[in-house]
């Protein structure tokens, strides 16, 4: 089997295919691999000892245990391999192949990279092969249509200006009631705290803006959010492959804070946007770290822990297991802060999944795969087949899973697999469990 | 108008409002706002009964409103809040309300040198300005990036010329977003507009436009430059010549062009937020020579001393003065001055101000809890629990300081050479 026998009829991919040319497949193969890329790219497709260590590493691979075509070396060479081989002389008909591969059967996770004995990075090779997607105009149409929002309102659901602020100032009346002065200060200068969150939270989960304000209210956070469009930590466009639009965001986001003279940015529970301010987005602007620090809310919740600032009036029923977001886990390392943050608030044990810490296995949904829609949710919820059998075997009710993509991804596996569980956000334990001044 | 010409310059400190102290029928009040002469302090105050009003210099507004925020004290100092009354929304202007009110309002704006104040709305999900209390007869699916010119008397926007289906890709690449100046959209659409900005005289607007995925340019008045870039950031008009000028990025590097034509050569790892002073003869730019390092160039040339981020770039007006922060983790910052770093290092400092006449630089600065102005490298005597920015009288020998310390606000004019 091949991605060329599981193709998904994709209109974004169609439709993107269906202007190419052999003559500028060739060209923009070669320009990409030729100016964006170093040697590190042809060394990776080149050392590979087809060992196949990295077999057990991929959540793709170990959930079709019988289709080595789903292996990270396997994609590679089925995609990346391929360019470089033929010097970018291929069909478009492979190129609609090659980037439903990588765009929906790659998390860019990068848990592959630990398996590997020289170390090959799939992640990248991948996120290589969305960039010459993006630049050939080859993208899925729903993750596509999120870039285009990422363009025009600097956020990823068409949230208009308006929209963004008014939803704020409903979730802080909301507030009021249960907290009476709670404020969700907008636009104030010199705070210690800007706090940024990504679309979805305006748009569908409202609850965890008036969760963030509540625990900020009740912890006596010194904290703002913005009034207008820079508020969205999210960037979709990094994993289109459309680099200069993910550092259009980067410096709307890191400008919006410099402009309010904070200390820090906390982000929501978001995992791929962290990537994006300090790894991908970041170094496309020049800057080598971010221009402002950027707290997870894992570090930040963890803090105000440490600090004695959240006060339980309760406990969680636990036991619980946890799901390490791979960015901010494999990416930063917050798997201890995340454990110790889990017991504080906790009843009981926390049950690991088998693969756990820097070694867990992606959610399934990240990299962008779970925003290429509705086409796509089959291959995902297939690919997560491992992922599902792990939670299966801790036996618990209750994931904590500390990002947006996490859960969406999560709750569709636990529905597809009837795994009886549910997933909780640290803010939503938080805010249950938390003394409430009234 | 009221420029600081004919402000107060007597030397000498002034209470502007002796007590900060919450009044018995205000729940809490928000964050103080001061005016730029320093003469009037407002806050939003939210009242115990319900509803919010401001204070100004102790004084509550005559009538409270349902809700206020976007506190901001226009240039000639009139103290403005965007209110709810009745459900809608409109914009108070010394606690009186225009007349029209909207389904939403933000964003106010206030002419650089002019007394026009205008502000985004929405009004059955259509979008546009308002300008003192007038709005643009054409509204649009969506309005934001609004700007008024320099006198005030024109008005822009990127604004999205049709409405798009969930999803739709193919009609978002046709291009639905232009660029409307007074209401009036240009002939002309593009895929992505960003930043319009007028001409000195209020006749020109520049924007940044992206023809496709993959190609960016400028567009003036509607018309794209012939020329097309990897990618561009803010364009501005040269306010001696007229001449636009942005950045602009060719083969992973940054420099500037002007009509087109390259004047910076494009080897900056970032180039962006140029300025000119105001004779058009000199530009500067916040530029990275290397991957991390950020600095100020002035008429291409970059300055030596590196930061990993650099911010608020200042010029004077005949650009014998260029000025700038550069900071280490958003944490130790100094302040830049023609390519040298002011001794002290800050918790947090503020854009610089050049003085008119003189060349001195004073910025507002934080270590701790406390706060002051440093003034040509030297700190201010004394420290305030918060100070605003400082105003250098036209003359360039006096300096006003505005502060709160102690429960109290002063008015201080400080000679600038004993600052
Ligand atoms: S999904 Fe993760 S483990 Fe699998 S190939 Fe991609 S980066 Fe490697
Ligand atoms: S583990 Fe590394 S060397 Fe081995 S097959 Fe996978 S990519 Fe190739």
């Amino acid at each position: 089997m091949g991605i060329a026998d599981r193709l998904i009829e994709d209109v974004g991919l169609r439709g993107g295919v269906s202007k190419l040319t052999p003559e500028q497949i060739q060209k923009t193969v070669n320009a990409v691999i030729s100016g964006e890329t170093g040697a590190k790219l042809k060394a990776y497709a080149e050392t590979c000892m087809r060992c196949g260590l990295c077999a057990q590493a991929c959540h793709f691979s170990q959930s079709h245990p019988d289709d080595p075509s789903y292996t990270p070396a396997a994609k590679v060479q089925a995609t990346m391999g391929v360019l470089l081989k033929t010097g970018g002389k291929v069909s478009p008909e492979f190129i609609y192949g090659m980037a439903q591969l990588a765009y929906t059967e790659c998390n860019l996770c990068r848990r592959c990279v630990h398996y590997c004995p020289i170390g090959i990075d799939t992640g990248y090779i991948m996120s290589t092969v969305r960039r010459i997607c993006h630049k050939l105009g080859v993208t899925p149409q729903y993750i596509q249509d999120t870039a285009h929002s990422h363009s025009a309102t600097f956020n990823q659901m068409w949230v208009k200006d308006d929209e963004w602020t008014d939803t704020l100032m409903w979730q802080e009346d909301e507030a009021r009631e249960e907290f009476p002065g709670l404020r969700i200060p907008l636009d104030k200068e010199g705070a210690d705290i800007y706090y940024s969150v990504i679309a979805p939270e305006p748009k569908f989960r409202t609850q965890l803006i008036y969760q963030a304000a509540a625990i900020m209210h009740a912890a006596g956070v010194d904290w703002t959010m913005p009034s207008e469009p820079g508020w969205d930590n999210s960037d979709m466009c990094m994993f289109t492959g459309d680099f200069e639009m993910m550092g259009r965001l980067k410096r709307k986001h890191f400008e919006s804070a410099q402009k309010l003279k904070v200390k820090r940015i906390v982000m929501g529970e978001c995992g791929h946007a962290f990537r994006s301010v300090y790894d991908m987005g970041n170094r496309w602007v020049a800057w080598k770290m971010y221009p402002v620090p950027v707290i997870h809310s894992i570090e930040f919740f963890w803090e105000l822990m440490k600090q004695g600032k959240i006060k339980l009036a309760k406990k969680y029923p636990g036991p619980v297991t946890v799901h390490d977001p791979c960015n901010v886990v494999r990416g930063r390392g917050h798997h201890e802060k995340l454990r110790e943050l889990v017991r504080f608030l906790v009843d009981g044990p926390i049950i690991e999944t088998a693969s756990n810490r820097e070694h867990n296995i992606c959610c399934t949904a990240g990299g962008g795969v779970i925003n290429c829609g509705p086409p796509f949710k089959n291959v995902r919820l297939d690919g997560s087949k491992a992922k599902a059998e792990e939670l299966r075997a801790t036996g618990v009710k209750t994931i904590v899973a500390p990002c947006h993509n996490c859960h969406g991804g999560l709750e569709d596996t636990v529905h597809r697999y009837k795994l009886d569980m549910h997933i909780k956000f640290l803010g939503d334990i938080i805010y249950e469990c938390m003394e409430k001044p009234s | 108008m009221h420029p600081p010409a004919l402000w107060d310059w007597e030397s000498g400190q002034r209470v502007i409002l002796a007590s900060m102290e919450r009044p018995e029928n205000v729940a809490w009040l928000e964050e103080y706002h001061i005016s730029p002469d320093g003469e009037r302090v407002a806050v939003l105050a939210s009242l115990e009964e319900g509803g919010f009003t401001a204070l100004v210099n102790g004084e509550a507004w005559e009538n409270p409103f349902e809700k206020a925020w976007c506190p901001r004290f226009s240039p000639d100092g009139r103290f403005t809040a965007i209110v709810q009354q009745d459900g809608m929304w409109t914009l108070a202007v010394d606690g009186e309300a225009w007349e029209e009110s909207f389904d939403f309002m933000w964003s106010t704006q206030f002419a650089p040198e002019g007394e026009a104040i205008a502000a985004c709305i929405q009004s059955g999900g259509e979008y546009g300005l308002c300008i003192d209390g007038v709005t643009w007869e054409t509204l649009y699916e969506n309005a934001s990036q609004c700007v008024l010119s320099a006198d005030g008397k024109a008005s822009a926007a990127v604004v999205q010329l049709a409405q798009l289906k969930p999803a739709d890709i193919e009609a978002f690449k046709k291009g639905v977003y232009g660029v409307a100046v007074n209401g009036q959209s240009w002939d002309a659409n593009f895929m992505n507009c960003w930043t319009p900005a007028f001409d000195a005289k209020g006749e020109h607007v520049a924007a940044q436009v992206r023809l496709n995925l993959y190609d960016y340019s400028i567009a003036v008045d509607g018309k794209t430059w012939n020329e097309i870039y990897g990618c561009v950031w803010e364009p501005r008009f040269n306010p001696a010549t007229g001449k636009v000028v942005a950045p602009v990025r060719l083969n992973g590097r940054w420099g500037l062009a002007q009509d087109g034509q390259i004047i910076w050569e494009p080897r900056f790892g970032q180039c962006w937020q140029q300025i000119f002073s105001p004779d058009g003869k000199n530009i500067a730019a916040i530029v990275a020579p290397d991957f991390g390092k950020f600095t100020v160039a002035v008429n291409g040339k970059a300055w030596g001393v590196t930061f990993p981020v650099v911010t608020d770039l200042v010029i004077c007006r005949e650009g014998a003065t260029v000025a700038a922060l550069g900071c280490v983790d958003n944490a130790d910052w100094q302040v830049l001055v023609n390519g040298r770093a002011w001794a002290g290092v800050w918790d947090m400092a503020w854009k610089p101000v050049i003085s008119q006449v003189g060349g001195h630089v004073a910025a507002k600065v934080s270590k701790g809890k406390r706060q002051t102005i440093v003034v040509d490298g030297r700190a201010f005597a004394r420290e305030f629990d918060q100070v605003f920015d400082p105003t250098f009288s036209p003359d360039g020998k006096k300096l006003l300081i505005r502060g709160i310390d102690k429960g109290s606000v002063v008015r201080i004019v400080a000679d600038v050479a004993q600052a």
